[in-house]
């Protein structure tokens, strides 16, 4: 399949392709042309068309693994920093159960200003801000690791194609990536020397996230053997 | 009055009547700006600032329905030779409303309800055409802060100085001119976002005056592109 993706560098106003394509992510329509709205990178594959960008702020969709940090609570619900333009609420029966009582139970006893969680976006549109639910595996308060922030755009790139960039720095360092699709990563390690490594790996990707062979890069900056190229940006 | 152009069509600062002063821009030059650039435009410096798109303050002024875009442009104290009294002037406001009138076109801010995009603009040092200068850093700025955009927005100043039609026209021929004509196009859809004009033209020369500015655009153009380029795409290649 990699032969029908075509890759260009783009940036707003630039004219990918004429004619009939699916417009996706970035992109608009202008007659016949199809033109970007970002700077990034163009891929038409499918009869599809759209943008990677590289830069921009996190911009919430349904279903996305997030880590938010409490910034403060009502009686019935909290509020976080998701690192967007938007809060996050999570009401509080998503904590407590269906028979919460906000004269009962004391929000704070259970996440306080300040706190990590890692969350589900359970529900975003327009008309309202995001909210979410720690209903999940492996969600809610994250009691330890070390917390970097990285561009949410180039989140795609540290998960690599099927997870491989994300399974290297794992497998490399024994350390475990909790990573927000806004933009923020929770490293835990109980290896010194492998969360240094981890952090590094991580703030490598978010420096060099449009360059190529990024993959190979990582794994010789791990001291991983390398394999096959599966990491293409090569056109 | 000083001479502003000799026999041979060579004008105050030794430009032809065709050509534009050299520009350069940086991107990213703000750590705190999600978006920034810096631009040399002739003398002009001018550093524009993006943030956002962000909660609005005031309250009242969200949208619900898209995001709004509010711009300030101002000039330092230092930007003149005589101290600029700090404080917005009439003109400075007039400045703003129109940079953001010439912006507007350009951004999509449909998916972003009730918030904002603040564009600040500082010139540091102004020497005439600093409008189209500060448009065309806050383009970059814009783009650099990725905020989507229908097209980039380049601007150009054109103007009439002893009889001739003539391409960016700096301080000295901005005072001493007979017109001025700062224009703001979006390249590649061909459309203009920004149209002034002081001063006094025929027909004629109106049409000539805004071709020559649009040529101007599409030579800023190409410089914010490869500006940008320098920064997004430095290690790679297309």
């Amino acid at each position: 399949m990699m032969e029908t993706v075509k890759r260009k560098y783009v940036i707003p106003g630039d004219v990918i392709i004429t004619g009939p394509y699916r417009l996706e992510q970035n992109v608009y329509q202008d007659g016949e042309r199809i033109i970007s709205t970002s700077i990034g990178i163009s891929e038409i594959y499918e009869n599809a068309v759209r943008v990677i960008p590289l830069s921009g702020i996190y911009i919430p969709k349904t279903n996305d693994l997030i880590i938010g940090k409490v910034i403060g609570h009502s009686s019935l619900s909290w509020e976080f920093d998701i690192n967007s333009c938007f809060i996050g609420f999570l009401p509080a029966q998503d904590v407590f159960g269906r028979d919460y009582s906000p004269t009962k139970d004391e929000l704070k006893a259970r996440l306080d200003k300040g706190d990590l969680v890692a969350a589900r976006v359970a529900n975003f549109d327009r008309s309202r801000d995001p909210l979410l639910t720690i209903q999940d595996r492996d969600l809610g308060k994250i009691e330890s690791g070390e917390l970097i922030e990285i561009a949410p755009s180039k989140i795609p790139r540290l998960i690599g194609k099927r997870g491989s960039m994300i399974q290297t720095i794992e497998m490399a360092t024994k350390a475990i990536v909790t990573i927000g699709q806004n933009g923020l990563i929770v490293v835990s390690c109980e290896d010194p020397v492998g969360l240094l490594k981890a952090i590094e790996a991580v703030k490598m990707v978010d420096a060099q996230a449009h360059t190529p062979n990024l993959t190979e890069r990582v794994k010789s900056m791990l001291g991983v053997e390398l394999g096959e190229n599966n990491d293409t940006i090569n056109e | 009055m000083t001479q502003l152009m000799n026999e041979n069509g060579i004008r105050c600062d030794g430009r032809r009547i065709d050509q534009i002063r050299n520009v350069s821009i940086k991107v990213g030059v703000l750590k705190n700006a999600d978006g920034s650039a810096y631009i040399e435009f002739g003398k002009n410096k001018i550093l524009a600032g993006v943030f956002g798109p962000r909660d609005v303050h005031p309250k009242h002024m969200a949208d619900q329905d898209s995001g709004i875009l509010r711009c300030r442009y101002h000039m330092s104290p230092f930007s003149v030779t005589e101290r600029k009294n700090p404080a917005p002037s009439r003109r400075e406001i007039e400045i703003s409303k129109v940079i953001k009138e010439a912006l507007q076109p350009a951004v999509i801010l449909k998916d972003f309800p009730r918030t904002v995009v603040d564009v600040f603009i500082e010139i540091l040092q102004a020497d005439g055409g600093s409008r189209c200068a500060a448009l065309d850093a806050a383009s970059v700025a814009l783009v650099d802060a990725g905020i989507p955009m229908r097209d980039m927005v380049s601007a150009c100043a054109a103007g009439k100085v002893a009889d001739k039609i003539v391409l960016d026209v700096n301080d000295e021929e901005d005072k001493e001119g007979q017109a001025d004509m700062p224009v703001a196009y979006m390249p590649n859809l061909g459309k203009v976002t920004l149209m002034q004009l002081d001063g006094i033209l025929t027909p004629d020369e109106y049409k000539k005056c805004l071709e020559t500015a649009i040529g101007g655009c599409k030579q800023v153009y190409e410089i914010q592109k490869k500006a940008l380029m320098e920064k997004y795409f430095k290690n790679g290649e297309a």
